[in-house]
């Protein structure tokens, strides 16, 4: 583990010693918990299509496809008019693309921003690489199935799909939203210990708490 | 380039000169004389610039080869210095006080080939890899489809084609 994540005792400013111990002081332990529907049906709906048109993306590209975003914030692809932006910062965003092929290395930031999103969040896969490894398959580095550490909503399979199928992802994914079924979040939690077991599989130093935001 | 690696052999004891280029050349320089012969490249001949340094793997006659490329920008030409190391407890002298940047190299090199480089700063943190708990991956013993296949779950139904014999039944699919 890293020096600075370890338990010691640090002199203040004012001359004060006190003990710190980061992964419990600076972070949340408790658990995600399943949020069930809290209203009717009608009114849920009415929030379901309020969230549908409000994906806010988080701004962090984890492979080669986060290439294929840019063209999409800029005039020519404009997904501006579809209700979607980007983000910079994960508690300002709903929905994580993730661009392409995910080495443990950028996994382990991509949990912690996973985790640090507000509910309800969604996860896309762009890329063959999120759905099977694509041609990361026999790597030494990189994931082959991204459900396995993050609850997938909708995967936009090619290599690399196009700004077109990211926009056509996009609406599809409304659609999801607008049934009622982008229930990631929830699922997360159900599966929380499942989930933990297979990010604690492949990061092997975890030198974070089991749930950060 | 020939006129360069004469000036050289009368100062340090050489190995093979490959010229692959007009402005592009290889010679190999025993271990031992490799930081004089940079620091003279650098100071006297205008060689002002590492390129990058990188090493391979040569399994089969258990030794490493380091390729220190540099660069003279003024004649733009490149010099390529070959070095060879044995594989077993491989180390190397550091060469990051005649050029900084070559601290970097050698932390990948140590944590991709596992080769030392004693007093070079920061060698030790992780470059690339967090946590690896194998062999050096681009040491040519470690099996790299093997690691994939027992760290990783696959998805099923992947389908691997010869790319070959794939695009010949594609463009003639009676046979020819």
């Amino acid at each position: 583990m890293k020096e600075e994540l370890l338990k010691r005792w640090v002199k203040g400013p004012d001359g004060v010693e006190f003990e710190v111990e980061p992964l419990r002081d600076y972070y949340c332990e408790a658990p995600p918990t399943v949020m069930p529907a809290a209203y009717s049906k009608i009114v849920e709906s009415l929030f379901n299509w309020a969230r549908s048109e409000s994906l806010w993306i988080l701004g962090f590209g984890t492979g080669c496809g986060a290439i294929e975003m840019r063209p999409l914030m800029t005039p020519r692809f404009d997904a501006y008019r579809y209700g979607v932006q980007w983000r910079p910062t994960p508690r300002q965003a709903n929905l994580f693309i993730i661009s392409g092929y995910l080495s443990v290395k950028t996994l382990k930031r991509a949990i912690r921003s996973y985790e640090q999103m507000q509910n309800p969040k969604y996860v896309i896969g762009l890329g063959s690489c999120t759905i099977n490894g694509g041609m990361y398959w026999d790597s030494y580095n990189t994931i082959k199935r991204l459900d396995d550490y993050l609850p997938v909503d909708l995967y936009i399979a090619g290599c690399m799909p196009r700004p077109e199928a990211l926009l056509a992802g996009f609406e599809d994914l409304k659609k999801i939203i607008r049934a009622g079924k982008g229930e990631g979040a929830n699922q997360y939690a159900a599966n929380f210990d499942w989930y933990k077991a297979n990010q604690k599989k492949v990061i092997h130093d975890w030198d974070m708490p089991d749930y950060n935001w | 380039m020939r006129e360069l690696h004469t000036r050289l052999k009368n100062l340090f004891p050489l190995g093979e000169f490959t010229e692959q280029r007009p402005d592009l050349a290889f010679l190999t320089v025993p271990k031992e004389h490799l930081r004089a012969l940079l620091a003279h490249l650098r100071d006297r001949e205008g060689f002002t610039h590492l390129v990058l340094l990188t090493a391979v793997d040569w399994l089969e006659d258990g030794r490493f080869q380091l390729t220190y490329l540099l660069c003279d920008r003024s004649k733009r030409r490149d010099l390529g210095l070959r070095v060879f190391i044995p594989r077993e407890a491989a180390a190397m002298e550091s060469i990051h006080e005649v050029w900084p940047t070559a601290a970097t190299y050698q932390r990948e090199l140590r944590e991709m080939f596992g080769i030392d480089f004693p007093g070079s700063p920061r060698l030790h943190d992780d470059f690339i890899l967090e946590g690896w708990n194998d062999i050096p991956p681009y040491r040519r013993d470690f099996d790299t489809l093997k690691y994939a296949n027992d760290s990783y779950n696959q998805r099923p139904g992947r389908e691997t084609r010869d790319p070959a014999t794939h695009m010949k039944q594609q463009l003639y699919p009676g046979g020819r």
